[in-house]
């Protein structure tokens, strides 16, 4: 709709005001109105398109809404469009015009030519006005029976917006189950098309109050619809197919033959050419394949041709959104296309969003055998004319440098950076020299040689500055004039504005003054001074921090200062990788190029549509086994998800460990274990299989609530364990601190065991099913931690264990505490024999 | 499912704006447009094509300096969303023959005809130019091509796109003739960026070919076409990786990594004689994008030699060379050449007694360009440029060049 009454714009020059040509358009049109001379079609024409460009521009022409309706008793099909077009605009801002055009409309919508029923009842629909629904229903009820296809297709669509307009007379008048019906029958597969998103946007509003509507928008992502939908998927328009996919991802199959079938079918559609089928169709490969481990990696190998054609073959902005796919994939499966990094160098007339991503790409798929090439393409980066790129690829090289074992050119690649003599360049390098220097202390004698000459004159940016002031508090000893030139950089303190630059200053001042004490001396009782004057909070409280504890005691300020430093082997990363699974599972959405979840970008209520997997996170938090699921607890669960993050967060803190642990019971992975639950009970209950989901008393089971997911536990008769152990985390680090280790041992695991383990999701429901439960599982390949617990059989003893798990060397570390000693031995067997058969089944 | 659609043009100006939703308030195109235009301070870094402001997603695309935007508050398919506004940017050229900002504020009611078929409530509908025909009922009002300054065979590249402006044919697919007779042509362009990076010795680093079959149609009665390809073709490498041993090398086989096929295409003898059959619908369409990174001999070859001739002055010495047979000419060669932001003047020195070679520094992108009307294989070409900055020049790559 163009832009209606805007009559409060200031009318700039370009543009005419407006009004006397509205007031003269007003004579003419209503000269016309009456008219039937030869011709008057064609100054009609003329008229209405300039009051259409008028409202395009913003001009307010709702004033000559009686005219127009006037004027659109006509046959002429032209002129009744540009008429809709206006009444649409104007309608919702003069409900009391718009009965006016009730009339004409209805009127219409009885034509003879489909072509304006059609248009009729679409104009109808998007009136928006709330007190003119009743008018709607009768029309909208003969469209959806009319014999031409157009007509039914806008009249689906009109559903939907009269459901919107008012819910209560679209469900009264019962259009849902008339366009269920229709989904399912109807020849023209673009109403089936209509229908599905029509339904899918209803059901998912209307789910949250009424169990009947949750109920039927199961139904819609159950066996006989997803097969009925799947077998037609080549007579849909390509953006049909699209939806189609969608609401196959959601769709679980039974067993891994269907799974098959499935993909089978699907197969071809990763060769069309439109991108969005393309990822649309990835999205359904990697979903259906999570629990397959094996499978899951030949769709990566699989699916790696197809994404790379798309984004050479596209327009920038569309390989812009595949490159944010692949990106994804790369982090999660890095080997699949490290082979081919040379797609992802850059090319010098690519926008620089394009480029960034590729920059990313590289950083992601080095390893020890690429290294070489993609350092030295990126260093022909750093001499590019495009700053920001530059400065970009720089970055990567430090990102590639510090993840990887061999290090040596690289850190000579940095060093010549350093000798460049562009001011960001140098900048940019200080930085990594200096994350480099706390990663790879080992290196310090020939990175300190280089840094040692630059002069700090040429180094202006806050962070460059602030890592060249830390490298000479470091290395101080090391650096023959380090104290001078941080006595030089004290002189003019007042001229550094940067906060972050003084309060690196001050403390490498400090360091130095320890390392050198005549030489330093000065400058320390300046800079203390200067730090103590200086009007930024921080600055300030740290200089007099200095200050009082070099007055207390020399040598505790030197521990405080100075104290021995063991090198950074991890640094933090930015993202759980909670968040990124998460992102994951919303493959082919916004969230994938935002690199953040849905939940985090869109309102509550635009939200609902997509996000079946929510529920079934949400599933493990509903007490009751119920399928019916109240969309107002998705919001909880996105609190619940908050909540765990910040959680983890600390623990990660509390327990210095680089590692990220997830908590099993967080909405993002327990949708993961929610579909391999379902496929379980799917098998085991073929009733059940095929209807809506489940997953409900799995889920519980999960969490100890339930009842047991597998029946028969295989547990020696001499310690049998509960399978409906509960426990929450708290207790749990509680109970670790407390308990002593009862017995620690090295188990070694079974070669299929470690192939299986590629995440730790796969042990996870492995030694579930042996009643361990895990609380909290991190790691990546080759190191893996998990922490398990059990519980004894009808006694509430608890067994608590630690198992590090080395897929490289196939040996896990165990430590196992106990509230009853004297079984722990019992159940130490029995967590080896369960371990041991991990990935054999 | 999208909110909005509208076309801004280059100054920011709503050409054509359509709400299908009303979940997005009106000043989106505003907001959008000064999110676009100041993305980064320095102004040095291109917006990304989509972007999110309160809640709000915007997606765009540029086709030929206009904005197609698209906005939503629901979490989309990206591609889907990016697909879409580049296929109703083709879509409106198909009926209007070219696509520009006069031609569409001149057919902006055609245009929002259109836009009410592709698109109801948000959902896409169809985007077949076929079907919308019998839809339509504008009739476009056709602007003069000529008028229209014609994009040289650079100006794709320079838009990194492949999408070319259908060579010759920039009349409307539905507009009759005005002879009323209509002819009966279809037009397959074959159109292939290659991208080869030399290192500084002339030693071929990497080399990739992306190519598409584009094909417009204006038959009536839609006929099937069958289109025969090189029957030594062969898709998909054998082994995985990309060093693996390369056999065919030399023998002739075309190997292609991969490809896609438009959705009219039916490869039921694919794979027994390579040939396509296909209904080709109405309007501009990629009948099969193809990639291919097996090695082959450049077209051309260029060497590059930077001289520092001075404090603030270089001379840049470009040589290129057609490798293929002298039987053959290529038409319209530009090579282009950027060059540091603070190049200030160039001056150029050609061949003694060359014709039909324009050179050209464009001072606004920072680039050098030189256009070489005939190239005649075998022939080797030089250009001598000097260069006055007003920095110290610090080293500089050459990126590829380009030859249609």
């Amino acid at each position: 709709m163009a832009p209606p009454a805007q009559s409060q714009r200031s009318p700039s020059p370009s543009q005419p005001s407006g009004k006397s040509e509205v007031s003269d358009l007003k004579l003419q049109l209503r000269q016309l109105a009456g008219s039937r001379a030869p011709g008057v079609d064609d100054s009609k024409r003329e008229l209405f398109k300039k009051v259409i460009s008028y409202m395009t521009i913003g001009i307010d022409v709702s004033s000559l809404f009686g005219e127009m309706v006037m004027c659109s008793a006509t046959s002429d099909i032209v002129l009744k469009k540009m008429c809709y077009l206006y009444v649409g605009n104007y309608a919702k801002v003069n409900p009391d015009l718009a009965l006016l055009t009730i009339n004409f409309l209805q009127r219409d919508c009885r034509d003879e030519d489909p072509m304006i029923r059609g248009l009729a009842l679409r104009s109808l629909c998007s009136l928006r006005v709330a007190n003119l629904v009743e008018y709607l229903v009768g029309p909208l009820g003969s469209g959806l029976k009319d014999g031409n296809s157009y007509v039914r297709m806008v009249a689906v669509m009109g559903v939907l917006k009269l459901y919107h307009i008012s819910a209560s007379t679209c469900i009264d008048a019962d259009f849902p189950s008339i366009l269920k019906h229709l989904m399912l029958h109807d020849s023209d597969t673009q109403v089936v098309a209509n229908c599905l998103s029509a339904l899918q946007e209803i059901w998912s509003a209307e789910a949250s109050t009424s169990e009947e509507a949750s109920r039927e928008r199961e139904a819609l992502i159950s066996k006989p619809v997803i097969y009925y939908l799947l077998n037609r998927i080549k007579e849909f328009s390509e953006w049909a197919q699209c939806l189609v996919l969608e609401l196959v991802t959601k769709y679980v199959p039974s067993d891994s033959s269907e799974i098959f079938d499935i993909m089978n079918l699907l197969e071809d559609r990763l060769q069309h050419a439109n991108g969005a089928v393309v990822l649309a169709t990835i999205r359904v490969f990697l979903q259906l394949t999570l629990s397959m481990t094996d499978v899951h990696q030949q769709v990566y190998e699989r699916i790696k041709a197809p994404l790379l054609t798309l984004v050479s073959s596209g327009s920038p902005e569309q390989s812009y959104a595949v490159l944010s796919h692949l990106h994804l994939l790369v982090m999660r499966a890095p080997y699949v296309f490290s082979s081919d990094y040379k797609h992802f160098y850059c090319q010098y007339n690519e926008p620089s969003y394009v480029k960034r991503l590729k920059l990313e790409m590289l950083t992601a798929v080095a390893n020890e055998s690429n290294t070489y090439e993609i350092v030295t393409e990126l260093c022909e980066y750093a001499a590019n004319v495009d700053i920001p790129i530059a400065r970009e690829s720089i970055r990567a090289v430090g990102k590639i440098a510090l993840q990887q074992y061999d290090v040596n050119a690289i850190v000579d690649r940095l060093l010549q950076f350093l000798e460049m003599e562009k001011d960001y360049v140098t900048a940019e390098a200080l930085v990594l020299v200096k994350d480099l220097l706390r990663k790879y202390p080992q290196w310090s004698h020939d990175c300190i040689a280089v840094v040692g000459n630059i002069s700090s004159k040429n180094v202006q940016e806050p962070k460059a500055k602030a890592a060249l002031i830390w490298m000479l508090g470091e290395y101080s000893q090391d650096m023959q004039d380090a104290p001078y030139v941080l006595e030089s950089l004290v002189e003019n303190w007042d001229e550094e504005h940067s906060a972050e630059v003084r309060l690196h200053l001050l403390t490498a001042v400090m360091r130095c003054f320890f390392k050198r004490p005549p030489e330093t001396q000065s400058a320390l009782g300046a800079a203390l001074a200067a730090g103590i004057a200086d009007f930024h909070q921080d600055v300030h409280d740290r200089a007099l921090f200095y200050y009082r504890i070099l007055r207390y005691n020399v040598s505790v300020a030197e521990r405080v200062v100075n104290p021995p430093k063991q090198a950074v082997s991890v640094f933090a990363d930015t993202q759980s990788s909670e968040i990124k699974d998460r992102i994951f599972d919303e493959f082919n959405s916004l969230s994938v190029l935002y690199q953040k979840p849905s939940y985090m970008f869109t309102d509550k209520e635009h939200r609902v549509p997509l996000e079946f997997a929510d529920e079934l996170g949400n599933l493990s938090i509903g007490e009751a086994a119920n399928n019916v699921v109240p969309t107002q607890m998705v919001e909880e669960n996105d609190k619940d998800l908050l909540l765990t993050t910040s959680e983890k967060e600390e623990t990660k803190g509390s327990r210095n460990n680089g590692s990220a642990y997830t908590v099993p019971y967080d909405g993002s992975s327990t949708s993961v274990f929610a579909s391999q639950a379902q496929i379980e009970s799917a098998v085991s209950n073929p009733t059940l299989a095929g209807h809506s989901p489940q997953a409900s008393f799995a889920i519980d089971d999960l969490l100890g609530l339930g009842i047991p997911a597998t029946p028969a536990v295989p547990s020696p008769p001499q310690l049998k364990l509960n399978t409906k152990a509960a426990l929450d985390p708290s207790t749990f680090q509680q109970k670790w601190r407390q308990l002593p280790v009862a017995l620690s041992q090295e188990i070694s695991v079974n070669p299929q065991g470690v192939a299986a383990l590629t995440a730790p999701q796969a042990l996870l429901r492995h030694m579930q099913s042996h009643s361990i439960h895990c609380i909290a599982s991190g790691g990546q390949s080759p190191n893996f931690k998990f922490f398990f617990f059990a519980q004894k059989f009808e006694e509430s003893s608890n067994y608590l264990v630690e198992c590090v798990i080395n897929t490289s060397s196939a040996k896990a570390q165990v430590k196992i505490k106990a509230d009853d000693q004297n079984t722990s031995q019992d159940f130490s067997t029995l967590f080896e024999s369960a371990l041991s058969k991990f990935g054999t089944s | 499912m999208i909110s909005q659609f509208f076309v801004l043009s280059q100054r920011g100006d709503n050409i054509v704006f359509r709400d299908y939703r009303g979940e997005v308030a009106k000043g989106s195109a505003e907001i959008f447009f000064r999110k676009v235009k100041f993305w980064k301070e320095d102004g040095q870094e291109e917006a990304p094509p989509v972007f999110n402001v309160d809640g709000v997603s915007y997606f765009h695309v540029k086709v030929v300096g206009l904005l197609f935007v698209a906005t939503t508050r629901v979490n989309v398919s990206p591609s889907l969303v990016l697909e879409l506004l580049q296929r109703i940017a083709r879509v409106i050229k198909d009926y209007l023959g070219v696509l520009s900002e006069d031609s569409l504020r001149k057919n902006f009611v055609l245009v929002y005809e259109l836009l009410d078929e592709v698109i109801d409530f948000g959902y896409m509908q169809t985007t077949s130019t076929e079907v919308l025909k019998s839809y339509i009922f504008n009739e476009p009002i056709v602007v003069d091509a000529a008028r229209l300054q014609p994009l040289g065979p650079a100006a794709i590249f320079m838009q990194g796109t492949k999408r070319m402006p259908g060579t010759a044919i920039t009349k409307s697919v539905v507009a009759n003739e005005p002879g009323g007779r209509k002819r009966e042509e279809i037009f397959v362009d074959i159109i292939e960026k290659i991208s080869v990076t030399f290192s500084s010795s002339g030693y071929i680093l990497t080399s990739e070919i992306d190519g598409t079959i584009q094909m417009k149609s204006y038959l009536t009665g839609n006929p099937e076409i069958r289109l025969a390809l090189n029957e030594d073709l062969s898709i998909g490498r054998g082994g995985e990786s990309a060093n693996d041993y390369r056999s065919s090398y030399g023998s002739g086989a075309v190997i292609l990594d991969d490809c896609n096929f438009h959705e009219s295409v039916r490869l039921d003898s694919f794979d027994m004689d390579r040939t396509l059959a296909l209904v080709p619908p109405d309007g501009e369409f990629p009948v099969m994008n193809y990639r291919m990174t097996q090695e082959f001999k450049p077209p051309f070859h260029i060497n590059c030699l930077i001289e520092e001739a001075g404090h603030l002055k270089a001379e840049v010495i470009l040589k290129v060379r057609a490798e293929f047979p002298s039987n053959i000419t290529a038409n319209t060669v530009v090579l282009e050449m950027p060059l540091p932001k603070y190049t200030t003047r160039a001056s150029f020195e050609l061949e003694p007694g060359v014709t039909g070679q324009r050179t050209d520094f464009k001072g606004a992108n920072k680039k050098l360009e030189w256009d070489l009307e005939k190239f005649v294989g075998g022939v080797e070409h030089t250009l001598r440029a000097k260069l006055t900055f007003s920095q110290e020049l610090h080293g500089e790559i050459l990126a590829d060049s380009k030859e249609i």
